[in-house]
């Protein structure tokens, strides 16, 4: 069975859901703690949202850190899929595996909404079961969620294929672009602010047409990884350097 | 002993949702000749002994190593406390 690590820091929230979607998508849910130096024989990490170290300093700042990362930042270097919720997101550009960074929201206040996105790229370990185009619904939740990155890494994103998921029908924090996903340029390492990890189970997910808060649109994240691990020859040609400029 | 003080500001494109909050505020308070505010962050880093250059450099690497983030922040200055700088009712420390 694919087994997935799910890293905890002081101050992580959301550790316990993303355990549970992980096993819900049907792969082994692994708890990591940060002290430690090793990932073990996980096939891949989720870097899941919360408040890591109180966001103090900047959100992701001193997790960055932590000597988890360093193996997690060994790991992702080497193709493993990372994955990065939300204040994971925030850890993942400090850490500098992705580029940008999320400062406060515009408006300022805490958001907490279920959000509609289009989905950019399918060419990732962790959306391919996605269509491109497919809008899906996924809770957003967050005070500093305002992606900003320079114009020309912005413009670079975009024209490697990397902008994964893009905010729809409104910008919910002033992200530039609407960018709410993206992917470094092998396509293993992802990040984004919503939380797939709320929207995998019947009665607790977004508002959906069916039964009550029947969203299910955040599996599709965790069945694109297990996926890509279970089938490499399936592997989107993003995932290898040579390939990550090309063909798109 | 010594105090050196690291000065981070975000930068000048980067949207300041702190600064335009306390900017309104002071609008509100009446404070309108202030026109814009910008709000960063002031470190002070104590080390044993006295000021030296080599304190200065590590204090240079700290902040863009963790103090700040180049992509939205920039660090305005790194440099040892003077006497300008204590607090009037204190004596520097």
């Amino acid at each position: 069975m694919i087994r997935i690590g799910v890293v905890t820091f002081p101050g992580t929230l959301d550790d316990r859901d993303a355990l549970r979607a992980v096993g819900l998508a049907g792969a082994e849910g692994v708890p990591l703690w940060h002290a430690d130096q090793t990932l073990g024989d996980v096939d891949a990490v989720v870097l899941p949202g919360g408040f890591s170290y109180g966001d103090y300093l900047r959100a992701g700042a001193i997790a960055r850190f932590a000597p988890m990362m360093q193996a997690v930042r060994d790991a992702a270097q080497g193709g493993m899929p990372v994955l990065g919720i939300c204040n994971g997101f925030q850890i993942l550009t400090e850490s500098h595996l992705l580029v940008g960074s999320m400062i406060k929201n515009n408006h300022r206040t805490f958001i907490c909404r279920e959000q509609r996105l289009t989905v950019e790229s399918t060419n990732t370990a962790w959306s391919s079961s996605f269509t491109t185009g497919q809008v899906i619904t996924i809770p957003l939740k967050n005070q500093d969620g305002q992606f900003v990155a320079s114009e020309r890494q912005l413009d670079e994103l975009e024209a490697e294929g990397r902008v994964v998921f893009r905010y729809k029908d409104t910008n919910p924090n002033g992200s530039r672009r609407n960018i709410a996903g993206i992917t470094n340029a092998a396509g293993n390492v992802v990040g984004l602010m919503p939380h797939p990890e709320h929207a995998v189970e019947v009665g607790f997910g977004p508002d959906a047409p069916g039964p009550m808060r029947s969203g299910l649109d955040g599996l599709g994240f965790f069945a694109s990884v297990i996926n890509h691990l279970t089938h490499p020859v399936s592997l989107p040609a993003a995932v290898s350097e040579d390939n990550g400029k090309e063909g798109r | 002993m010594a105090l050196v003080i690291v000065d981070v500001m975000p930068k000048p494109e980067i949207l300041d949702p702190q600064g335009k909050a306390v900017a309104s505020a002071l609008g509100r308070l009446g404070f309108g000749q202030f026109r814009g505010t910008r709000q960063g962050k002031r470190f002070e880093l104590a080390v044993d002994g006295p000021p030296s250059a080599e304190v200065l450099e590590a204090a240079r690497e700290a902040a863009t190593t963790l103090l700040s983030n180049p992509v939205i922040e920039d660090v305005v200055s790194v440099r040892f406390e003077t006497a300008a700088d204590a607090a009037p009712e204190g004596p520097a420390a």
